[in-house]
This record gives structure tokens, C-alpha cells and sequence, in this order.
């Protein structure tokens, strides 16, 4: 059972290994920005966890039993507004991304010595 | 009706509302002037509530008239205070005095949509600001974020473009670390409110996780305000942003997020987390020192102006941690102080490169040798700015950094130590500020001479009045140095 | 408690992760970020959120789906090979990995209803809830009256989203040169393909109408003004996907929708000012009315209709700059 209780954490972890290795090893502007999104979907999954309650239902409650046991509505609350600001982040990124290749015709190895007038 | 009671929430709201109706203007000239008469609304009412403070109070404001921890709670205290000046008056003396370069730097029809993230990126730094909710801090950050990132992106070259890309990538693997970390003391506390975290910390039992989130938001929070060794997105950022955003950003952006560190790392776990002070001592004052030495020699070996100051900035952050990180009430008064203090200098020296910026359209020192010939007052300005950012005696520079000295002389032998790295450091920048005055005005111009004239006028009166804000408040520290000082009696307030 | 359900789907999104990571070619790793959203949509349905999991659906399956493909079409598809050594990257995430394992380690995260998280606050929205707002869905209630001031700011981040798009790639923005790809199916639409386009177009009058159904009914059942926006946007985008970008603008013009954009924030930002001026605190909408339980209802469905225009209005506009770059 613990094992199983732990699942959601375990997944959280490596949700956010395989996010940020994206991010961090990825050259790929566009991969970069994928991996920045599977980054904060585990966050997601790690507050939502939190507040599920063992048989309980979600936070609507039905036909006024307002003694029921629900899940808890805060942590749902927060992600709805994290997700929102993720796909924010995501279309001004791709923007950037959009103008870079077409201002050096590449969207990888953007470190490169460029060929600019020095400074 | 009386606003007096609304205050904290006007701070926000003012130029959060006025950015949408900035959008909707097609007129460069327009959105210019809503902009910058919300903007000084906007520090208006932090005159306001400074006064409040001043006068004793925590100001507090319950949004939606909701009670914390249920609600959302503003809370304004000297440390947010002194901030809010800063930020507030940042931005409208960069919008007064930058008209005229952000026409030429980002072009008349994208004006309106500037303006816009321009206001964006103030209300989300204020936001942070007067929030007392931990969770309202992340939803701010990200809109000062995001907007900020847009201003670096309207910088003329390219090279503007893979600046902009790192500092997202940086800025939002920061955030989202910073919200991790929350997540894990709400999952043991069950609270955002920042107040009601620390008193609902102390009854949980298991601390090893409430390390982890320390850890967690302090690296996050580390990575945004560019603490060495996280900087790499920063040098580059300043560099190619259009030259008013620098003046902004450098003053603002790391200082607000170094903020959000210091209220999160000793107003919420110092006290509830056994040997807290050690992540301090071991970690945080070693990458201090170690910032101020990197970033004061790279700042001596760069060839272009606006990344010298950047790399300067990555030292006085490192001034700016390097009192916090002493854990004693006079090292975080310094600190608070420094907060202060360096947003001056830093502010003066870089309206003064949107003034060069204005008649030199690179910035190398190469390029611009000679430059004090043709414009005099600019380099004057920057000359006296530049002894604030030494630390001169009669600058504001001084002030904070003798104050600095004098908390670490508490620290018996490793204060020495300390002691000498501060006055290492500040005779690295003499060399770097003297190199940049010396180049400028006794280099030889590069090859043919064009016809540079002075600055106009209102870029330059705004640069003045930034320098003179140096002088004064190096003469006259009583107004940050009160508000510094009553930061540090809720910060011993705080201590186990 | 975690149902085997959940481990399953988990692990599948998981794998899913790992093949966005390993895809050489760009466009399957954006179908596989579709597939993981909908996973990730799935599980949070499982564990009692389907407020989250309408939005992860609309948003990351949907909405970040099209607009990645929109930005490869403008891009590149393939992604070239070497770049970054692996190593040190390997090594942080693998520290940063072992910390968290370090504090969350027998740390049962599912289902304990007797943790701070779920006895600190939770029980006090649901009975505030019962006695001021008399609306069933907490979440609701939540996220537009207690903490109406956060979506407020998440309303004003879409805006700033829409901000920087049009200011990066938007008709005024510096043209650069043209897109190297003619395929540019966000563009240019799927005029050919005609079971498509009719499935399609039985699709879109439905998708709308759910649209508003999630619009009006979010008090009661899942739903609200950010999903209701988000979909109201896709079946637009939808629309242009079938017809070409020009027919979608023609149904609602790109100055609307930057009305649209704006407006809704002011809406919400409005009904603040409102409170405010009278005598509440800002967004304290139990001052709107007598009745303060009516007060509260009539606060929060005006609030969600100011979301839902904003993010409706901010998602198609972006869609249409990133549609239109390129194509002169």
C-alpha cells in the first residue's frame, strides 16, 4: 500500500527529472521550451496530489449534501492558475523563437561566436 | 471618499488597469503619457504608505474583503516599503527621461503594446511587493516577468533575441522552483499566507521537508535575482535590452526577486528551522564573496560599456546577500540599505548610457572614446554617479557600504576577512569606473569624427536629478536609513 | 488512495514525456505533447479535479498543440543532432531529484483527509461557500471570490502573453525573412481535405455550444470563464484550421478581439474598482447588492464572463500572429 500511496510522488520526481533534463541538455529552442512545459505539468501533478482525499468526490457538491467528504478545492484552484500562466509562458517563448530563426535562420546552437559587429 | 485605507491595493491596481487601456491606444505619444502618469501615480502612493509606515504601521489589506489566511492578505512593512520607492521611482524617471531613445530604440507603432508590458512589468513588481501570500507572490512574479521579458525583446539587435530566450528559460525554471517549494509548505502547513506559515511551521514536526522547500525557493529565487554562480541569463539581458529598460530593470528586476529571498528565507523559516543560519554561512556568503570578486574583475576586462555595469550589478548583489547572509540585525540593515542605495548609483549610470545611447549606436568603449568631449554633462554625470557606485564618502554608495564594514566587524575574524574583500572589490570598481571616465574623456576618437552633440535636454535633466538623488541621500540618509532600520526591528522579531 | 487506474496512466504520460524528450523529429513530439496533455488531463480526473482536467485538456492538448505546430511551420521540424553534452545536466537533475526524495520520502501524499493541507482551510470555504454564495462548485468560489485577486493577475498574465506575441510577431513587429516551409497548416488551412472539413464543421457549432454551456454553468458544474474562453477559442481555431486563417478572422476581426482582450480585464479590474467605490474592499463583491448571497453570485459571473472574453480573445489573437507571420 505504501508503495502505491507513494506512486503519484515517484512520477512527480521523475515527471520533473525528465522536464528539466530537457531543459537544461536539449539545444533545440522549441525542446527547450516542451521540456519547460512536462517541467511544470509534474508541479501540477504534485499540488493536485495533495489534495485528493480518500473517498472523496470533487469539490462540486451535488444536490446540496454539503456534509459529504470532498477533495480539496485550494490546490485546484492554484494549478488552474499555474496552467494558465504555463501556456502563457509557452506562446510568448515560441514567439521568441520564431523571431530567432528568422534572424539567424536556426533555432539550435544559439551560443555560437556569431559574426555580429563586435559589441 | 477617503482612499487612504485602499492604498496598498491602488499601489497594484492603478497600473494593472492602465495597461489594458494602454493597448487599446494606436498613439505613440498617448500611450507615452498614460503611461508615465500612472507611473507616477504609482509613486505617489508609495510616498503615501511610506508615510503610514513611517509612521508605525504594518499597512494591511484584506482583498475581496476576505480575511487571511482565507483570502489574499497585502501587507506592507518598512523592507517592502523602501522597495517600493525604488521601483516606483525607477520607472517613472526612465519613462521621463526616455522618451525619446524608446522611439528610436523600439520604433513609433509598437509604442502602445511597449507601454503596455512596460506597466505590466511594474504592477507585477509592486505586486510581489505588498503581497503578503505567497502564492500571489508566484501569479505577480510571472506577470513581471513576462512583461519584463518583452521589454528585453524590443531591444534593436538581434542578439536582443537569445538574451530574451535565456532569461525565460532561467526565469521560469526560477518560478517554478519558488513554486515547488511552496507547494511543499503548504503541503505541510496548509497555508499561503506568509505570516500564518511561519506561525503554523513551528507545530509541524518533520522538518525535513520544510528544508527542502527552503532550499528549493531559495535557489529558485537565487536564479532569478542572479546570484553568482545562476547569472549567465543577466549580463547579456541588460546588455541588449533597449537602453531605458536597463535603467529600469537594473535597478529593479534581481532586487525584488533578492526580496522575495530575504522575506521567505527570515520571516517565514529562521525561525522555525534549526541551523536555518547555516544555509547562510556555508552557501550564501561564500557565492556572495565569490560574486563580488567574479563580477567586480569581469567587469573590469569587458570591452562594452553596459556590460561593465552589468557585471558591476552582479557584485553589488553580491554586497546586497553578502549582509543579509551575516544573520545579525546590522548586516540586514546594510543589506536593506545597499537595496536602496545601489538602485541609485546603478539607476544614474545607466540613464547616463541611455543619454550616450542617444548619439552612439554602439557602446563599446572603443566607440564611444572621446564621447566626453562632445557631451560633457553626460560624462559628469556619469563621473559622480560612478564615485556613488564606489562608495565614495558624501555618495549614498558610502553609506551602505560603511554600514556594511561595520556589521561584519562584528564578525570578529571573518569580518576581516570580509572586511578586506569589500575594500578589494571597491578599489576593482575605482579601476573599472576610472577606465570607462578615462576612455571617454581623454581617448582619441575612432577614426572619422562624427558630430556628436549633447544629449537633449530631458534625458539629461532626468540623469541630473538621479545623480543629485545620490548625493543626497549620501548626505541625508535619515529617510532609507529609518526605514532600513525599522526593517531590521522586525527582522530580529523574526530571529529564533 | 491511488487507484490502479491512475498508476497506469501515469506511467503512460511518463513514457510519453520520455519520447518528447528522445523525438528527433519535432512534429511527433508535439503529438506526443498532446497525447501526455490529455494523459495529465485523464489523472487529474481521477483524483477529484475536473475543473483542472477540462483546462489541461482545452489548454495543453488543445491550445499549446496549435500553437506549436504553428510556430514549426515557421521553424524547423527536425531537430539536429549533438549540441549540449549530457552529462552535467544529467548530474542536476539527479541532485536535485535526490533532494526531493530526501524530504518527501514516506511522505504519503494521497488521500490522508487528516492533513494540514485538507484541515487547515478547506473545511472553512466549503462552509462560507454554504452560507454567503450558495453555489456548488467550491472551486468556483474559490478561485473567483476568495482568491479572485490571483485570477485577476492570471487574467492580466494571458493579456501579457498577448502583449508580447503581438509585440514580437504581430503586423507591427520588424518582418523578417519569409517562412521556409509552404505547408504552413495554420495558415493556410485544409481546404482539400473534404471529410475532414465536414466532420469538422459538425464539430465546431457543438464546441461552441459547450463553450457557452461551461460559460454560464461554471457555478454549478465544472467549468468557468478560463475554460469556457479556451474553447470558445478552439473551435474558432478549429474553424481556421478547416477554412484557412483569413475565414477565421473574418468570423470575429483581429481589432475585436484585441477589445476582447482588453476589455474582459477591465471588466474584472472594473467590477473591483465598483466594490471599492462602494465602500467595500477592492473585489469585495458582497457590497454589489443588498442581498449580500446574491451580491456574491452576481460578482463572480460577471468576473468569469470578464475571463472568459479576455482569454478567448488573447488565445485567437495570438493564433492569428502566429498564423499570419510569415505570409507577408
Amino acid at each position: 500500500m505504501l508503495a502505491l500511496d507513494l506512486f503519484n510522488s515517484w512520477i512527480f520526481v521523475l515527471l520533473l527529472m525528465v522536464g528539466f533534463y530537457a531543459v537544461i541538455a536539449r539545444d533545440n529552442l522549441v525542446k527547450k521550451l516542451m521540456g519547460l512545459s512536462i517541467f511544470q505539468s509534474a508541479v501540477f501533478l504534485l499540488f493536485i496530489t495533495m489534495g485528493t482525499v480518500t473517498g472523496g468526490t470533487a469539490p462540486i457538491v451535488l444536490g446540496d449534501d454539503w456534509g459529504a467528504v470532498f477533495s480539496n478545492p485550494l490546490p485546484q484552484v492554484l494549478i488552474l492558475t499555474a496552467i494558465v500562466v504555463g501556456i502563457s509562458t509557452l506562446a510568448l517563448g515560441l514567439a521568441i523563437v520564431v523571431r530567432i530563426k528568422e534572424s539567424y535562420g536556426r533555432i539550435s546552437d544559439i551560443d555560437a561566436p556569431e559574426r555580429d559587429r563586435r559589441l | 471618499m477617503n482612499l487612504e485605507p485602499h492604498l496598498p491595493a491602488l499601489q497594484v491596481v492603478v497600473p494593472l488597469l492602465t495597461a489594458p487601456l494602454v493597448v487599446l491606444l494606436r498613439d505613440a505619444r498617448l500611450a507615452w503619457w498614460a503611461a508615465l502618469a500612472a507611473s507616477a501615480m504609482n509613486f505617489a502612493v508609495a510616498v503615501a504608505i511610506t508615510g503610514q509606515v513611517l509612521d508605525g504601521a504594518v499597512v494591511r489589506y484584506d482583498m475581496g474583503g476576505w480575511a487571511a489566511p482565507l483570502g489574499i492578505e497585502l501587507r506592507v512593512d518598512a523592507l517592502s516599503t523602501i522597495l517600493l520607492l525604488v521601483v516606483s521611482g525607477a520607472s517613472t524617471l526612465a519613462l521621463l527621461g526616455g522618451r525619446a531613445s524608446l522611439l528610436e530604440q523600439v520604433g513609433e507603432a509598437r509604442q502602445p503594446l511597449f507601454m503596455a508590458a512596460w506597466l505590466l512589468a511594474l504592477a507585477g513588481l509592486v505586486g510581489i511587493l505588498v503581497s503578503g501570500d505567497a502564492f500571489n507572490i508566484f501569479v505577480f512574479m510571472e506577470i513581471s516577468s513576462l512583461a519584463t521579458y518583452i521589454l528585453v525583446a524590443g531591444g534593436p539587435d538581434r542578439r536582443a533575441l537569445p538574451a530574451t530566450f535565456k532569461y525565460l528559460v532561467a526565469g521560469t525554471v526560477g518560478a517554478t522552483f519558488y513554486l515547488i517549494g511552496v507547494g511543499m509548505v503548504f503541503m505541510m502547513t496548509g497555508t499561503l499566507n506568509i505570516a500564518d506559515m511561519e506561525l503554523r511551521l513551528a507545530t509541524v514536526g518533520d522538518t525535513n521537508i520544510v528544508y527542502v522547500a527552503a532550499g528549493f525557493i531559495t535557489i529558485g529565487l537565487a536564479l532569478k535575482a542572479a546570484i553568482f554562480p545562476l547569472h549567465a541569463w543577466m549580463p547579456n539581458a541588460y546588455t541588449w535590452a533597449p537602453h531605458v529598460v536597463t535603467a529600469f530593470i537594473a535597478a529593479c528586476a534581481t532586487k525584488v526577486a533578492l526580496y522575495v529571498l530575504l522575506r521567505m528565507d527570515f520571516f517565514v523559516f529562521q525561525k522555525n528551522l534549526v541551523d536555518h543560519e547555516l544555509q547562510f554561512a556555508f552557501v550564501l556568503m561564500p557565492l556572495a564573496a565569490m560574486g563580488i570578486l567574479f563580477g567586480s574583475i569581469a567587469a573590469v576586462f569587458e570591452p562594452n560599456l553596459k556590460r561593465i555595469l552589468a557585471f558591476s550589478s552582479l557584485a553589488q548583489i553580491g554586497y546586497i546577500l553578502l549582509g543579509a547572509s551575516l544573520v545579525t540585525v546590522a548586516g540586514f540593515n546594510a543589506s536593506v540599505l545597499h537595496l536602496f542605495n545601489h538602485a541609485l548609483a546603478k539607476g544614474a549610470l545607466f540613464l547616463a548610457v541611455v543619454c550616450l545611447g542617444l548619439r552612439y549606436r554602439h557602446l563599446d568603449l572603443a566607440d564611444l572614446q572621446g564621447a566626453g568631449r562632445h557631451m560633457p554633462w553626460t560624462l559628469t554625470a556619469f563621473a559622480l554617479a560612478g564615485l556613488s557606485l564606489i562608495g565614495v564618502p558624501g555618495t549614498a554608495g558610502f553609506v551602505s557600504k560603511w554600514a556594511l564594514i561595520i556589521a561584519a566587524l562584528e564578525r570578529g575574524a571573518l569580518g576581516v576577512a570580509l572586511v578586506v574583500l569589500i575594500v578589494v572589490s571597491s578599489l576593482l570598481a575605482v579601476v573599472y569606473v576610472a577606465r570607462i571616465v578615462e576612455r571617454l574623456w581623454f581617448g582619441e576618437p575612432p577614426g572619422e569624427n562624427p558630430a556628436v552633440s549633447e544629449a537633449p535636454w530631458p534625458t539629461l535633466a532626468v540623469t541630473w536629478l538621479a545623480v543629485g538623488a545620490n548625493f543626497w541621500f549620501g548626505l541625508n540618509a535619515s529617510l532609507p536609513g529609518e526605514l532600513a532600520q525599522r526593517a531590521g526591528e522586525a527582522f530580529l522579531r523574526h530571529l529564533p | 488512495m491511488t487507484s490502479l487506474l491512475t498508476v497506469f496512466l501515469l506511467v503512460l504520460a511518463l513514457i510519453t514525456a520520455l519520447g518528447v524528450v528522445r523525438a528527433r523529429n519535432l512534429f511527433a513530439a508535439v503529438m506526443l505533447m498532446g497525447i501526455f496533455s490529455l494523459l495529465m488531463a485523464a489523472v487529474f480526473l481521477l483524483l477529484d479535479a475536473p475543473d483542472v482536467a477540462l483546462t489541461e485538456a482545452a489548454v495543453g492538448a488543445g491550445i499549446s498543440t496549435v500553437l506549436l505546430l504553428s510556430a514549426m511551420a515557421l521553424t524547423a521540424e527536425e531537430e539536429l543532432a549533438g549540441g549540449i553534452h549530457p552529462t552535467p545536466a544529467l548530474a542536476v537533475v539527479l541532485v536535485t531529484a535526490a533532494v526531493i526524495f530526501y524530504g518527501m520520502f514516506e511522505k504519503p501524499l494521497v488521500g490522508d483527509p487528516e492533513a494540514p493541507v485538507n484541515t487547515h482551510l478547506a473545511p472553512q470555504f466549503f462552509e462560507l461557500t454554504r452560507e454567503q454564495m450558495e453555489i456548488p462548485n467550491v472551486v468556483t468560489a474559490v478561485l473567483a471570490s476568495f482568491r479572485g485577486y490571483d485570477t485577476l493577475g492570471e487574467v492580466i498574465v494571458v493579456l501579457t502573453a498577448a502583449i508580447g506575441v503581438l509585440f514580437l510577431i504581430g503586423p507591427d513587429a520588424p518582418q523578417g525573412s519569409r517562412a521556409p516551409s509552404g505547408g504552413n497548416l495554420a495558415g493556410g488551412g485544409l481546404k482539400h481535405h473534404q471529410p475532414l472539413r465536414i466532420v469538422g464543421k459538425i464539430a465546431i457549432p457543438f464546441i461552441l455550444l459547450f463553450a457557452f454551456y461551461v460559460q454560464y454553468h461554471g457555478e454549478y458544474s465544472p467549468g468557468g470563464g478560463f475554460q469556457a474562453g479556451a474553447l470558445l477559442a478552439a473551435g474558432i481555431i478549429l474553424f481556421g484550421l478547416l477554412e484557412g486563417r483569413e475565414a477565421a478572422a473574418a468570423v470575429i476581426p483581429t481589432r475585436v478581439l484585441k477589445a476582447m482582450a482588453a476589455g474582459g480585464a477591465l471588466v474584472f479590474g472594473g467590477v473591483g474598482v465598483v466594490t471599492l467605490l462602494m465602500g467595500g474592499q477592492f473585489l469585495e463583491y458582497r457590497v454589489l447588492l443588498d442581498h449580500p448571497v446574491s451580491a456574491q453570485q452576481l460578482g463572480i459571473v460577471v468576473i468569469e464572463v470578464g475571463v472568459g472574453v479576455t482569454v478567448s480573445g488573447v488565445l485567437l489573437l495570438i493564433y492569428h500572429a502566429f498564423a499570419a507571420r510569415g505570409r507577408g
